[in-house]
Parts: C-alpha cells; sequence; structure tokens
C-alpha cells in the first residue's frame, strides 16, 4: 500500500509541470497562435524563479519572478509575431534558443545553490488518512494549483463569452476581425497566458522538484507539454488525462525497470511519444470530431485597415 | 574627417596586427564541450582541467573553449571554427564527438587532436579515458558494508561498456562483503535529467534501496537519498555539500595533469597520436573524501584504492562469472584484459536483472 501511495506522489510531482505548461500554451492554441518557444520560456522561468527563492528566500516570490519571466519572454513573442507578423514556427523555435541561453547566464550565479523546497501541505488527520490522506491533501501547492488552473481554463473556454471569442480568433480570425473583436489584443493575451504558465511550470522545477539550479533542467518537458497539447486535441479534459498518462507512464517504467520486468526501457522511455502518435493517427482518421485543430493555428493574421 | 577615420582605421588595423602577432607566440589551445561549464558535473570538471593547464602554463598558451556543443554535425562545425581560429591542439570532450573530430582531423593533419572517451585515432588524433570501474570496486565495498536492507539501488544511463562495467565492478567488489547482495537497475536513458534521476532515485528507495550509486551527472539523486535519510555516491563532481550527511564518496573526473602532460608536449614537440586509459595510477580520476562512514570501512575502502592504485589488486580479476553461470574467458592473464572491459556488454553473476537488449 505505501508503495501504491509513493508511486501516485511521484506520478503526480511529474506531471505537474507538464500540466501548466501544456494549460498555457492549449490557451495560446486556442487563439489561433502556435508557440513553439514553451522549452525557453520555461527554462528561464526556472532560471528566475530559482534565483527570486533564492534571494528572498519565498517560494511564492519566486515562482512570481517565474511568472513574471515566462511573461516577458512570451511578450518578445508577441512583438515578433502579432506586432511584426513575424512566421510564428521560427520565432518560437528562436525564442527556445534564446531562453536556453539567457537561463545559463541568468542562473550561473546560482548553480550548486540550495534553496528549502515548495513546503507540503499538512492538515492533521486528514493528512494522515492511509492512501488518499497524501494525494488529497499532503503535494505542495503547486499541484493542487495545476488542477484548478486546468478547471479555469476549461470554464473559461467553454462557459464564458470572452472564451467563446477567443476560440473564434483561432477559428476564423478575419471573421472575429470582421464582427468587430480586437484579434491582435486578444492573441496577446493568450500568448501571455501561455508565458506565464511555462514560466510558473519552469520554476516548479527547481522550486519543488529538484531544490536546486542547473542549466538545461527543464531537459525538454516544455516539448513534451507541446505534443501533450496536440494529444488533447486542445481540450483541456482530455489534457488532464494526457498529463498524468505521461507522468504515470514517466514514473511506472521506472518502477518496472526496478522489479525487473523484461521489457526494454528504451522502448518504456518512448512509450508515451508513440502514444501521441497514435492518438494523432486516429483523430485524423475519425469522421466526426476529428481534426480539431484551430482552425487558424499558426497563421499570421494582418488587420486591413 | 575623412583623414581622420583613415588614421584611425589605419591605427585600429596596427593594433589588430599587434596583438595578433603577439598571440602567434602562444600556443593556442582549443576545447568542445558537450554541456554548459555550470553542470556541475562532466564539462564542469573539463573546464576545471582547462583551469589548471592556464594556471600551470598560462604565458606561453591561449585556451578557447565552446561550451553547449551537441554531437552530431555541429560538431563537425564547431571543430573547424577552432581549428581556423589557428588553435592547434583541440581537446574535443565527449564521445559523440569521435567521428566529427577524425573527419576535421584528417582535413587538417598539422593540427593535433584530443579526443575523450572514444576508440578511433589518426595520426594527428588520441584519445583518451580513465578507467572509472577501479573507482567503482571500492564504492561497491563501501555499500555492501552500509547497506542494512542489503539491497543498492543503481541509476544507469545507457546500456553501454563504460557503464556496464561500472555496475559489475560494483558487485564483484559488494559481493566479497555480503555474497547474497542485490541490486536494483534502472535506466535513465540520459545522461543529464534533474527530474528523471531524482523520480529514479525514490523509485529504488521506494523498492527498498538504501546506498544509491548513481552514472547519471546531476545532484539530483545525491539529495533525493539525502531528503529520504539514505546514503549515495557522487558523480563526476564533489556532490557532497548536496547531501552532507550521505555522500559516502564520489568519483572526481581530474583531467588536469592528463592535460598539462598533453600540451608540454605539444610545447615540445614530442606529442604523437596515443591511446591513453588510465586510472587511479596515473591520476585520470580520483576519490572525493571517505565520509559518513565508521573508520573500519574508510580503511577497507583506502586499503582497496592503495592496492588497485599499486596494481595488486584488479577489479575483474578472474575467474569472472557471467549471469548464465560461466566463466567468462580470461584473456588478461589473472584478470580480464582491457579490450574486454572497454566492450563489456554481459552482466555477473549476482545481478537478477537482465541487460537491456540482450
Amino acid at each position: 500500500m505505501e508503495l501504491v501511495e509513493a508511486i501516485i506522489l511521484a506520478v503526480l510531482a511529474a506531471s505537474t509541470p507538464l500540466l501548466i505548461a501544456a494549460t498555457g500554451e492549449l490557451v495560446t492554441e486556442r487563439s489561433g497562435v502556435l508557440n513553439l518557444g514553451v522549452e525557453g520560456m520555461m527554462i528561464v522561468g526556472a532560471a528566475c524563479g530559482f534565483a527570486g527563492a533564492w534571494l528572498t528566500g519565498s517560494i511564492f516570490i519566486g515562482a512570481l519572478f517565474g511568472i513574471v519571466a515566462g511573461t516577458l519572454m512570451s511578450l518578445v513573442f508577441a512583438l515578433m509575431t502579432l506586432g511584426l507578423a513575424v512566421n510564428q514556427v521560427a520565432t518560437g523555435l528562436a525564442l527556445t534558443i534564446l531562453g536556453v541561453g539567457l537561463s545559463g547566464l541568468i542562473g550561473a550565479g546560482f548553480v550548486g545553490e540550495r534553496i528549502t523546497p515548495a513546503m507540503h501541505l499538512y492538515i492533521p488527520s486528514l493528512t494522515d488518512m492511509p492512501l488518499i490522506g497524501r494525494v488529497l491533501f499532503g503535494e505542495d501547492a503547486f499541484v493542487y494549483f495545476s488542477i484548478a488552473l486546468v478547471i479555469g481554463v476549461w470554464w473559461f473556454l467553454y462557459r464564458t463569452r470572452a472564451g467563446l471569442i477567443l476560440r473564434a480568433c483561432g477559428d476564423n480570425h478575419v471573421s472575429a476581425h470582421a464582427l468587430g473583436y480586437p484579434v491582435l489584443r486578444i492573441r496577446t493575451f493568450a500568448v501571455i497566458f501561455g508565458g506565464a504558465c511555462a514560466g510558473l511550470a519552469g520554476a516548479y522545477l527547481p522550486l519543488a522538484y529538484t531544490p536546486f539550479f542547473i542549466p538545461g533542467m527543464t531537459a525538454g518537458r516544455g516539448w513534451i507539454a507541446l505534443a501533450l497539447v496536440v494529444f488533447s486535441s486542445w481540450r483541456p479534459g482530455r489534457l488532464v488525462v494526457g498529463a498524468y498518462l505521461f507522468g504515470a507512464v514517466t514514473i511506472l517504467q521506472l518502477h518496472a525497470q526496478g522489479w525487473g520486468v523484461g521489457i526494454p526501457s528504451q522502448f518504456m522511455s518512448a512509450l508515451p511519444y508513440l502514444a501521441t502518435v497514435i492518438v494523432l493517427v486516429l483523430l485524423s482518421r475519425a469522421r466526426t470530431g476529428g481534426s480539431t485543430a484551430p482552425a487558424a493555428l499558426g497563421t499570421v493574421f494582418v488587420p486591413d485597415r | 574627417m575623412r583623414k581622420s577615420l583613415l588614421a584611425l582605421a589605419a591605427g585600429l588595423l596596427l593594433a589588430g596586427s599587434v596583438s595578433a602577432a603577439s598571440a602567434a607566440d602562444k600556443l593556442k589551445v582549443g576545447f568542445i564541450y558537450l554541456g554548459p561549464i555550470g553542470d556541475l558535473g562532466w564539462t564542469y570538471q573539463h573546464d576545471l582541467a582547462r583551469q589548471a593547464l592556464v594556471k600551470e602554463l598560462g604565458d606561453k598558451i591561449e585556451t578557447t573553449y565552446l561550451e553547449n556543443v551537441p554531437e552530431g554535425p555541429d560538431a563537425e562545425r564547431s571543430i573547424e571554427q577552432l581549428v581556423r581560429a589557428g588553435n592547434k591542439l583541440i581537446f574535443t570532450t565527449s564521445f559523440g564527438y569521435m567521428d566529427p573530430t577524425l573527419k576535421v582531423a584528417k582535413k587538417y593533419p598539422n593540427v593535433h587532436f584530443e579526443h575523450a572517451t572514444g576508440y578511433k585515432r589518426n595520426p594527428n588524433m588520441s584519445t583518451y579515458s580513465a578507467k572509472w570501474w577501479q573507482g567503482r570496486y571500492i564504492q561497491g565495498l563501501i555499500a555492501a558494508k552500509m547497506s542494512k536492507s542489503g539491497v543498492l539501488g543503481y541509476i544507469g544511463s545507457f546500456p553501454i561498456p563504460e557503464v556496464v562495467s561500472g555496475i559489475n565492478a560494483t558487485i564483484l567488489a559488494a559481493q566479497t562483503i555480503n555474497p547474497n547482495i542485490k541490486v536494483k537497475i534502472i535506466w535513465a536513458n540520459t545522461w543529464f535529467d534533474p527530474g528523471k534521476e531524482a523520480d529514479a532515485a525514490k523509485a529504488l528507495i521506494d523498492q527498498g534501496a538504501d546506498v544509491i550509486m548513481q552514472h547519471t551527472d546531476s545532484p539530483a539523486a545525491m539529495q533525493i537519498a539525502s531528503e529520504r535519510g539514505k546514503l549515495a555516491f557522487g558523480q563526476d563532481s564533489e556532490m557532497i555539500k548536496f547531501g552532507p550527511k550521505t555522500q559516502l564518496t564520489s568519483i572526481l573526473d581530474t583531467w588536469g595533469p592528463y592535460y598539462i602532460e598533453r600540451v608540454k608536449a605539444e610545447l615540445a614537440g614530442t606529442w604523437k597520436s596515443e591511446d591513453s586509459w588510465g586510472g587511479l595510477d596515473s591520476h585520470m580520476f580520483a576519490m572525493a573524501p571517505y565520509t559518513n562512514m565508521p573508520d573500519d570501512v574508510k580503511k577497507l575502502a583506502e586499503d582497496a584504492q592503495a592496492a588497485i592504485t599499486a596494481g595488486k589488486l584488479h577489479p575483474f580479476k578472474c575467474p569472472v562469472v557471467g549471469q548464465d553461470g560461466k566463466p567468462v574467458e580470461c584473456k588478461g592473464g589473472d584478470h580480464l584484459d582491457d579490450g574486454q572491459i572497454l566492450g563489456m556488454n554481459f552482466y555477473v553473476k549476482g545481478i537478477d536483472d537482465k541487460l537491456p537488449g540482450k
């Protein structure tokens, strides 16, 4: 029983940065903007988040630093792709390269420093309940925040008028513009939201997951978050399933190796990606509810004046 | 105005040529690094060695390095860039630079190259590596002494001979202390991913391991072991600040003496292509202080280190028995020969697991 609990806790922790970053990117993409710079925004968020927490001694301020860093990075992206109508794919890739360099520069003075990691919740008697106690009431704040975030985004996209307009911009920016909605402004907010989430997701790594900073510590999680958005076919509900599936496969394959299950570890490591490809194929073959990508995703919009 | 600009340009040209002339007297030495210097592990140790080199021969040489150079075709461009910048001796410090280094070496026969951890050589390209399995043997002794559960946890990077020989050396040593010692092995399939390394350490501890060993580069596993009150070994670097009560010792990559020796040879004009595979005897690596263990275990470790250094103890002393229960052919007299260790692709008896790909 203890082992099951330990595995669930590890899965929750492993999935959290993916869920936060992917939720932000989902909103960005739903507005019609493809920002491939998630990894770059995350890694700068990690460096700034750690710097903030180390300088102030507060995890909360560290998280804020991460959010601000991600936001600033996304503003650069917004300026390029929305302001100057530069190609989104190229700009996103450049943003990642920039982020990797920047985080090394910002974090250089913090390598090897340590901080007290984010506190885990503890509610007497509730947290002590067997099995579910620690899962429901004993994780760090990031874990619960990520779930609240994705529920909030679902509610916003499908239950509010603003969410409907945002989705309209992503599906047909010309019509949305003709109806008088400020497409570029809406997209800018969506890009910023995505950047803030990526920054927070990056900050999660040095603040809670492994409480130290080392350059390159996001190790490609931003790319997984991007894949998750596609895996979820741009739907928050499926995104939660995808993120936890990814986390679960990652953790379970480690345990399977420890138990000596004879499946090659290389195959197990590749499994989540394989699942993404299979889901994509199935989606594109499905007749209804198939290709659900926002129709205007990745296309530049220049309003006629 | 135009005149003054011309004068300025001429002055700049002159200044440029003067500094180039003075630099030409110095031997230019270039380095290609896989990661950022601040990684606290592999690249960090190579740069410490470069700094030692500058300290020793700084008035005769000038060093340049390129960080974060991905393995593969990009590496070729970066190496060539160092050649064009006038570097006469170039160290390429990762296995994946092997083919790119060879390609550039063939193109520039007058430049000398040093490639770390590879096996392909050329008249102007040497290779160098370290016998880390000697250090792993010492760690195996300590681990078996310190483990209460009798289960060791091992985080591997990739199932390549360098890592496999490390696992085998560890277990062979541990079996001399406790014949029933168990080891749980998790392959991370990465050299560097702190999150995944931490997850692997958690999984090993949750499954009963109480001494964690790693062949991945970040201090994440050390930190997890420290959080959970277990013991661990560092890798590449000193990691004791991530586990002051956790680190037993750490294998330290100390390339400095080798780099100094090779550059001195280059300066003296005696450099030639060689294959250096040094161990504790040639200071290619060192062991961090033995900490967090009783005196008798510390003595055991120190004695083993002295015996290995003196060549009296060989970790792969024959007979080495494979998983199938059959002794491995003994090509090195009373121990396995270097070639067998360099190409090791089997587990020894007592490892209750299957080597991936076997």
